[in-house]
């Protein structure tokens, strides 16, 4: 732990040294789900709800997943990364060092440019938790806290699925960007809107649902079972099976040469 | 012309070369075509009455718009051409007899459309037949769809032609990535890559529709479903020609000013 807050004070230091590109580098992500926020006011200024969620609540929702997707992005970032390192040989350096590959692998890189983002997530959810009605008990703060850390498990255990498979591949595979990004762009709406299948297929293969709109009912008042405000630490059951995948990738993989 | 011909070619046929990644991306763009399907029809349950297009308008759009996504997007910069610049590597494009500008512009249009030709048949074949309220429709008249390929390669010109001020920006700037992405984001959103411009609120999608960016996705898009059509589609190719001359016109006269003052980084 302290060896990880070293190399964390390094890459901060780093991604000082160019402060100008860093801040445009920030602001640069800042725009990007900018964008997205635009287009989802629009809509509502449009429909003013959809199955029954207004804006505010929408909002909860988008602020949650961006919040979770950015925390997992800025640490994961190397995970993201990860077909480059293998395929330039930088996996076969850490593979040699005396410490969990995984570590050494988080700690290659961290991207804090992500932080633009994050700031957007707090900024609108600040303004929807306020606005949008909730009665607040201490078990609903629990929720929403539930709710970012077992999306910034879910979204981070993607990212080393993602990492896993190019075990075999070598090359990433631009497939799983449809749940990491896609993931994301699509979590601005709370699951259930797109329809049975797809919030069954988030609920029991990919559990994003479990992070975002079972407790989000729960916060709403529209569900008051137990099961919905624990069900974020269901999508904490995720975490093992990637685990697994990577460790099976990595029994498997047998460099790519010089 | 006969040199950007070949240059056309090597990059077209350099881009075909990676298969795997483009089934890949299939997959990925038409997963992504549908969700983005899902979410508008979950709004327009809500209230059909306050939907500015049809649906099955909206659906044309959205399956199109994924098909020739490297054709649209502004956000598929060619990094090469960047790290020319930054790199110095540029002092060797100069000494070749051929004008810069439309070296890079074809480069760049080969790139995307490789992609696209790669890309699109199968999204678009599966896209034919996915079940009814989703099902992609042909376009209303073979007139319209004459306009609507016209418009596509228009738009494609703005598209390059708007990536073009933004290499060129980094002979000024040595422009940070993220002025690249802001710049990409705004236009993108204002061509009505998240959502089409007739679902902006009035006095934006006023402003919005006299802006360069109503000329990249957004004409052959709405052309294709007969959202525009007739004059109003004559109109609008109008339109697309006036800001493909005028960024064109932009771009060249700032490379030259660019390259008369231009410093080459590095040994």
């Amino acid at each position: 732990m302290r060896l990880y807050l070293k190399f964390l004070s390094m890459h901060v230091k780093s991604q000082m040294q160019y402060k100008v590109s860093f801040f445009l580098t920030l602001l640069g992500e800042f725009s990007a789900s900018f964008a997205a926020l635009l287009g989802v006011w629009f809509m509502f200024l449009r429909f003013h709800e959809v199955e029954g969620f207004t804006f505010q609540q929408i909002l909860v929702c988008l602020g949650t997943i961006l919040m979770s997707s950015s925390l997992a992005e800025c640490f994961g970032r190397s995970f993201d990364r990860f077909p480059q390192m293998i395929s330039n040989g930088q996996f076969d350096r850490i593979l040699v060092r005396p410490r969990n590959e995984i570590l050494l692998v988080l700690w290659s890189e961290v991207d804090f440019s992500r932080f633009g983002r994050l700031i957007q997530a707090v900024i609108v959810l600040s303004y929807a938790l306020f606005t949008c009605g909730i009665g607040w008990t201490w078990l609903k703060v629990v929720t929403l806290l539930l709710m970012i850390g077992g999306g910034t498990v879910v979204f981070f255990c993607l990212l080393l699925v993602y990492a896993g498979i190019s075990f075999f591949t070598i090359e990433g595979l631009e497939f799983m960007n449809i749940l990491t990004h896609g993931g994301r762009e699509f979590g601005r709406y709370p699951y259930a809107i797109y329809g049975d299948r797809v919030l069954k297929f988030l609920t029991f293969v990919v559990p994003l649902a479990l992070v975002q709109y079972y407790p989000l009912l729960y916060l709403l008042d529209l569900e008051t079972s137990f099961m919905y405000m624990l069900s974020p630490l269901g999508g904490v059951l995720f975490a093992p099976p990637a685990y697994g995948f990577w460790r099976f990738g990595l029994r498997r993989y047998t460099s790519t040469g010089s | 012309m006969k040199e950007y011909l070949a240059l056309f070619r090597v990059r077209f046929i350099t881009s075909l070369q990676y298969r795997a990644a483009a089934l890949a991306g299939i997959a990925t763009q038409f997963a992504w075509g549908f969700m983005e399907l899902l979410a508008f029809s979950a709004f327009y349950k809500v209230n059909p009455g306050a939907f500015p297009m049809e649906f099955r308008q909206v659906v044309t759009y959205i399956w199109i718009q994924q098909a020739f996504l490297a054709m649209f997007m502004v956000w598929f910069y060619e990094n090469e051409i960047f790290a020319a610049i930054q790199s110095g590597a540029i002092a060797y494009e100069l000494v070749r007899p051929v004008d810069l500008y439309n070296r890079w512009f074809s480069s760049s249009v080969a790139n995307r459309l490789a992609k696209a030709v790669l890309r699109s048949m199968p999204i678009l074949i599966v896209a034919f037949l996915v079940p009814p309220p989703l099902r992609m429709s042909l376009p209303p008249s073979g007139g319209q769809f004459a306009l609507f390929f016209l418009s596509t390669f228009l738009a494609l010109g703005v598209v390059v032609s708007f990536n073009m001020l933004v290499y060129i920006s980094t002979f000024y700037t040595l422009s940070p990535v993220g002025a690249r992405i802001i710049a990409a984001m705004l236009a993108d959103f204002l061509a009505g890559s998240i959502i089409p411009l007739p679902f902006f609120p009035a006095g934006f999608r006023y402003v919005a529709e006299l802006l360069p960016f109503a000329a990249m996705q957004n004409m052959p898009l709405r052309i294709y479903s007969g959202h525009i059509s007739g004059t109003a589609a004559l109109y609008g190719i109008g339109f697309q020609i006036v800001w493909l001359i005028t960024l064109v016109g932009l771009g060249k006269f700032l490379m030259k000013h660019a390259l008369r003052r231009v410093v080459v980084q590095g040994g």
